[in-house]
């Protein structure tokens, strides 16, 4: 890791690691009245064993200028491991909180247990965890090989991939505490959000820095939709956050914008956070490793374009069908639902172009589980999208808003469309990166399969189920007009549904861990040199400038 | 904040609204047919398949 750095490299990440670890210190005796404190403690430590990682590696040799011949590929290593990691603990998390819904003892009478903290730990390490960091793997994977070329350094990956971490850190540990903006999907505070920003900048500098390098004057679209991602989740974060804090000294703070000005800001943010953060991303993934994996060119690059643009552009409007029936202008309202139901054009033109690529390749979906994950992943991207462009009808929302059906449909996306295309990508990329001849097990991709499958249907049909059982409860009245049920009849009515849905997250939890195992185990198995990929190499005109540039 | 009103921005989504989603569309749609970018674009399709086995060119 620490070896794969210059000197120069070196110096500059013990410099920023020692800034870090002062500015945990600064936060911990300004803020030690405060939770605040507890985080500038998190902050030094945290900084402190990155400091430490380079402490022991500061006098190993240089690398050589044979590097330039090779891709580099060490953070992308660390980050699927840290993605698969965050997928453990987080699912972990998701299915407790599953099975606390069920029997809401499990909270054990703890207040950092109870539901309100536990399940933005869940939605964070999945989202920003598991996903996050699986993005910014696979982005550092195919910005270079789409381009032919190197990353320009070596220490800005680094910092990309580690500063992201502590941003996730930072927000895992708040909620237990009780810190929190008690803004959904962008829960933690000004000071994480700041650096988040800093790490995304960074982000978005390596990508086109790297982009820069590129020998063919064409991006492969690939490239297009993760940067889609980086430059939107950058715009989202900062319009979002806009929060002054009560002081220097303190972790709370207050957004600029009140009442319904406030919904609308975040729920543009909550629903571009979808689009951007947990659909172009994946769509970034999907036309690269879906095609590669099938040996098959894109059925139609024009259409991936078209869809680009028509995601791009009618996403940012749709974020306000989150606020049907609220206090936001009816004509707001209405915009967002028109521009949802138009999604369906750009939405299902990705998912038909990803499905028809296979075609001529249903040999390799039947014998590949890798290939399979990714052919379903596409398919519940269709039935989402679709799911998603019907809900955003107002009369349709009236019925499903506020009860699980959301959820269901959540998860139909997140379980269904995001994990199965990270873990197809995550098994095609793991033996390219270790350079082995295929995962250690096939045979336990398929159990990982059928569990995750499995998993994902019993969730989404017990939502399903739930969620309109409750929104007709509650809309059922009785012969003098007054509601049939009371909330709690509905309650008890969720309970079968609720133990349904932790048992199909539990098999899909189960998956995981089968697959994590799957992958620690091909990481270990030994390498097999005849396979070793010579040639696989960067073109080293650029490349092959003598010592390493200084980092950002 | 600044006093928009309800019917300035109605009128806007309307009008510009309106001529600006047409026209990035039609500017899209002209791009991707565009004679001259179907190599461009076979060439970027395939490009991806083989790029664990070497260099372009």
């Amino acid at each position: 890791m620490v070896s794969t750095l210059t000197k120069n490299e070196r110096h500059f990440a013990f410099i920023i690691s020692v800034a870090v670890a002062i500015c945990g210190l600064v936060m911990a005796a300004a803020g030690r009245n405060d939770l605040l404190g507890t985080h500038g403690f998190v902050v030094f430590f945290f900084a402190l064993g990155v400091t430490f990682i380079l402490a022991r590696g500061y006098y190993d040799p240089e690398p050589g200028a044979e590097r330039f011949a090779a891709y580099y590929d060490e953070p992308i290593k660390v980050g699927v491991i840290l993605a698969m990691s965050w997928a453990v603990f987080a699912m972990f998390v998701g299915d407790w909180v599953a099975w606390l819904l069920a029997y809401p003892t499990l909270t054990f009478d703890e207040p950092w247990a109870s539901f309100g903290r536990l399940r933005p730990i869940h939605t964070t390490g999945i989202i920003f965890g598991f996903g996050g960091n699986a993005l910014i793997a696979t982005s550092f994977h195919v910005m270079q090989r789409t381009s032919r070329a190197r990353m320009p350094d070596q220490l800005s990956p680094w910092f990309v991939l580690i500063g992201y971490n502590l941003f996730c850190v930072l927000a895992v540990t708040g909620y237990p505490l009780g810190i929190t903006q008690s803004k959904e999907y962008a829960e933690p505070e000004w000071y994480a959000d700041i650096w988040l920003v800093i790490v995304w900048v960074t982000y978005l500098a390596l990508y086109l820095r790297t982009l820069a390098r590129r020998q063919e004057p064409h991006i492969y679209v690939a490239n297009w939709y993760f940067l889609a991602f980086i430059l939107v989740v950058a715009v989202l974060h900062i319009v979002n956050n806009l929060a002054l804090p009560i002081s220097l000294s303190s972790a709370k703070s207050f957004p600029i914008f009140s009442g319904v000005q406030d919904a609308m800001t975040q729920w543009w943010y909550g629903h571009n956070a979808v689009a951007f953060f947990l659909t172009a991303g994946f769509l970034g993934m999907m036309y690269y490793y879906l095609p590669t994996r099938a040996q098959r060119p894109i059925f139609s690059y024009r259409l991936s374009i078209i869809s680009f643009w028509g995601i791009t552009f009618l996403y940012m409007w749709a974020g306000s069908h989150h606020l049907h029936y609220t206090a936001l202008p009816q004509w707001v309202q209405t915009l967002g639902m028109s521009f949802s139901l138009m999604l369906l054009v750009p939405s299902w033109a990705s998912a038909g172009n990803a499905l028809l690529t296979l075609n001529g390749a249903w040999h390799r979906v039947r014998d590949d589980a890798t290939l399979r994950f990714m052919m379903v992943a596409a398919v519940f991207y269709g039935v989402s999208t679709f799911e998603g462009s019907f809900l955003a009808i107002r009369p349709v929302n009236s019925l499903s808003h506020y009860t699980d059906w959301t959820i269901g449909h959540v998860h139909a996306g997140a379980l269904g469309w995001v994990a199965l295309i990270t873990f197809g990508a995550i098994y095609s990329l793991v033996p390219i990166l270790w350079k082995r001849e295929r995962i250690y097990s096939p045979a336990l991709v398929e159990v990982h399969f059928w569990l995750a499958l499995a998993g994902t249907l019993i969730y989404v049909f017990a939502m399903w189920n739930s969620g309109i059982v409750q929104g007709l409860m509650w809309r059922t009245y009785t012969a003098s007009g007054t509601l049939a049920y009371s909330f709690m009849d509905s309650v008890v009515a969720m309970h079968p549904y609720y133990i349904a849905r932790a048992i199909g997250g539990l098999l899909f939890f189960v998956g995981t861990v089968v697959g994590f195992y799957n992958i620690w185990m091909t990481i270990r198995t030994p390498i097999n040199v005849a396979r070793e990929l010579a040639t696989d190499r960067p073109v080293t005109e650029h490349a092959g400038a003598p010592a390493a540039e200084p980092a950002e | 904040m600044i006093d928009v009103s309800h019917e300035t921005l109605v009128g806007i989504s309307k009008s510009y609204g309106l001529f600006y989603l047409i026209a990035l569309s039609v500017a899209v749609a002209v791009y991707v047919c565009w004679p001259r970018n179907k190599s461009k674009f076979d060439r970027a399709a395939k490009s991806i398949l083989n790029d664990e086995d070497g260099p372009w060119r």
